[in-house]
């Protein structure tokens, strides 16, 4: 109902505001600033952007297809996409609970809590893996009690892992946290006096609404671990065709001068990235439209 | 005023869960806080102490290590500066007016984000490599930017590209144009329009940006550590020098440098919090003014 009530308004007021988007040109400034935002943007981004393409098609189809698709490059998307696949669950598990938490509850040191969750983009990806590998090697904080259950994260696949749980963990939790402050309480209020349990309140009523900013956290999440290199090469040990990942195959041909070969693997990472882009703006218009109706 | 209030919400057991759940959840989520972020911090501090606070201090005297801090410094000082102007000019364009391939270009803002910081890294040495589109003039010319200071500023720009734009671009666009169109109908310049009234509204909104940009250029690694050749005493910024410490199994000295950068993440979290509690506070005075008055706000 209250969707019919808001769109009813938007398109009240919708008349107003265009006399002053077509007045805007009254400000001045729009050449220079757009003209050097491109400029920047092309000399910084596109252009050597462009240089990937470009050098991949040095190659012809066949050496393209061997590069990409050799058995300790195929191992490593194995591990990249299945490590960030398992990192970014985690995290729309954990992220939503921590959003949950900070939104919803009182305690103490709140407010210190909601501070560090972005630890992770304010500290250096090389210190987050040197300290995460000394907790987790066998004789770290961690580490001493894990090992003598048979359990090995540093220097595994598993450690990648954990790197890249550490590296996504605010995405979930900063996409989720200012849409469950705008819910409107009074439809759980609802739903309860209609007879609804809490949990059914949560499933029907609150998850629905908190869905697509969920999914545009794990989609972050997802694309950051992807990427990431700085925090992982330290715990993964490194090893071909067991936790060699993909970021670092392009490190290794480039020290073997193989500029081709590095530069078509990159090529393939490029394009997911763009393809995980386009899915994530997608995700951030749902989640707009969903907040305007 | 607030006493009622609260009463009502304590007996609203519709909104929240029963006692148990709530410290439940809250228990899980301060657990996963502690082993994913404070371990990791306090295994920093431990670690660079684990001798002493004058091996700390050794650590950090030494030259190698001097150079890559003094590095780290000029390079966050140049690329800043320059992503700080697009990001003004950017958000200006995007925010302040309509044009055609608008919403292409505020996704081509965020395009850095998406790239791999390795992928970052080798493009640049696809330009400017020895190899690499005018590595030829550059050679000729006796110009070195791959494995020297040029290309770690470039791939820092990169990498931190979006930061400051991102921020600005809603702020702004949330904004609106009336007060500015307001300043240039009563006479003012644009410049003068800029810095009165556009700067004073983004101030805290800019800050933010600058401030998360700065950590990033000081911290990145990735797309760096493909362009910078890892020599030592030249083109190691910190990050960099963390690693070959490390690799070197100099385990003291690489926690020492490693822990002036968790100084700076923290430091970088505090002025974020203190800038949004301020802007939280700001938000609420606005709200808080009776409205026949909004205009002197």
């Amino acid at each position: 109902m209250s969707g019919v009530t808001s769109s009813a308004l938007s398109s009240a007021t919708a008349p107003l505001s265009r006399p002053g988007r077509r007045n805007n040109r009254v400000l001045p400034g729009f050449n220079l600033t757009l003209g050097y935002a491109l400029l920047y943007l092309c000399l910084i981004v596109l252009i050597p952007l462009s240089a990937l393409v470009f050098k991949t098609f040095t190659l012809t189809w066949d050496q393209f297809w061997v590069a990409v698709t050799a058995p300790r490059v195929m191992a490593s998307y194995r591990l990249t996409f299945g490590a960030s696949l398992i990192a970014a669950l985690v995290n729309l598990v954990f992220g939503l609970l921590l959003a949950w938490v900070l939104v919803r509850y009182k305690f103490p040191g709140k407010k210190i809590i909601d501070a560090l969750v972005d630890l992770p983009f304010a500290l250096p990806t090389a210190v987050a893996g040197i300290s995460l590998t000394a907790l987790l090697a066998g004789n770290g904080w961690v580490g001493q009690y894990l090992e003598p259950h048979g359990i090995k994260l540093a220097f595994t696949p598993a450690g990648v892992v954990v790197a890249l749980i550490f590296v996504g963990l605010p995405f979930v939790v900063r996409t989720v946290q200012p849409v469950l402050e705008d819910t409107e309480k009074e439809l759980e209020e609802a739903a309860t006096s209609l007879g609804a349990t809490r949990l059914q309140t949560f499933t029907r009523v609150i998850f629905p609404s908190i869905l697509p900013a969920l999914l545009t956290g794990f989609a972050m999440a997802f694309a950051r671990a992807i990427g990431e290199y700085g925090s992982v090469i330290f715990i993964a040990g490194n090893m071909p065709m067991i936790s060699e990942i993909t970021p670092l195959i392009i490190i290794g041909k480039l020290e073997q001068y193989d500029y081709a070969g590095a530069t078509a693997v990159a090529l393939v990472m490029l394009v997911i990235s763009f393809l995980l882009l386009l899915v994530i703006n997608g995700l951030q218009g749902w989640q707009r439209r969903r907040s305007e109706s | 005023m607030s006493a009622p209030q609260k009463v009502i919400r304590r007996a609203n057991a519709g909104t929240t869960e029963a006692p148990w759940v709530r410290w439940t959840l809250i228990g899980i989520a301060l657990l996963f806080m502690f082993l994913f972020l404070i371990l990791p911090l306090a295994a920093v501090a431990t670690e660079a102490l684990r001798k002493g606070f004058g091996a700390y201090l050794e650590a950090l005297k030494e030259p190698d290590a001097w150079s890559a801090i003094r590095l780290t410094l000029i390079t966050a000082a140049i690329a800043v500066p320059l992503n700080l102007v697009f990001g003004v000019a950017a958000a200006w364009a995007i925010a302040k007016f309509e044009f055609r391939g608008k919403a292409v270009l505020t996704t081509l803002v965020d395009l850095p984000f998406a790239v791999s910081p390795v992928v970052a890294g080798l493009i640049y040495v696809l330009v400017f490599g020895a190899q690499g589109w005018f590595g030829p003039w550059l050679a000729a010319h006796d110009i070195k930017i791959i494995f020297a200071v040029p290309g770690i500023v470039l791939a820092t720009v990169f990498v931190t590209f979006p930061f400051i734009a991102r921020e600005l671009i809603p702020l702004m666009q949330a904004q609106g144009t009336d007060e500015e169109q307001a300043a240039i109908v009563l006479g003012a310049t644009g410049w003068q329009t800029f810095w009165r009234v556009t700067l004073p509204n983004i101030k805290w909104g800019l800050l933010y940006g600058v401030i998360l940009c700065n950590a990033r250029a000081m911290g990145e690694f990735g797309a760096v550590s493909v362009v910078s050749g890892h020599i030592r005493g030249q083109t190691n910024t910190m990050p960099l020098h963390v690693e070959v410490l490390y690799n070197e199994y100099q385990s003291v000295a690489a926690f020492a440098v490693a822990s002036l950068l968790a100084i700076l993440a923290v430091v970088t979290l505090v002025i974020k919090s203190v800038i949004e509690w301020r802007h939280e506070r700001e938000m609420k005075a606005i709200a808080e003014l009776p409205p026949e008055r909004p205009a002197t706000v």
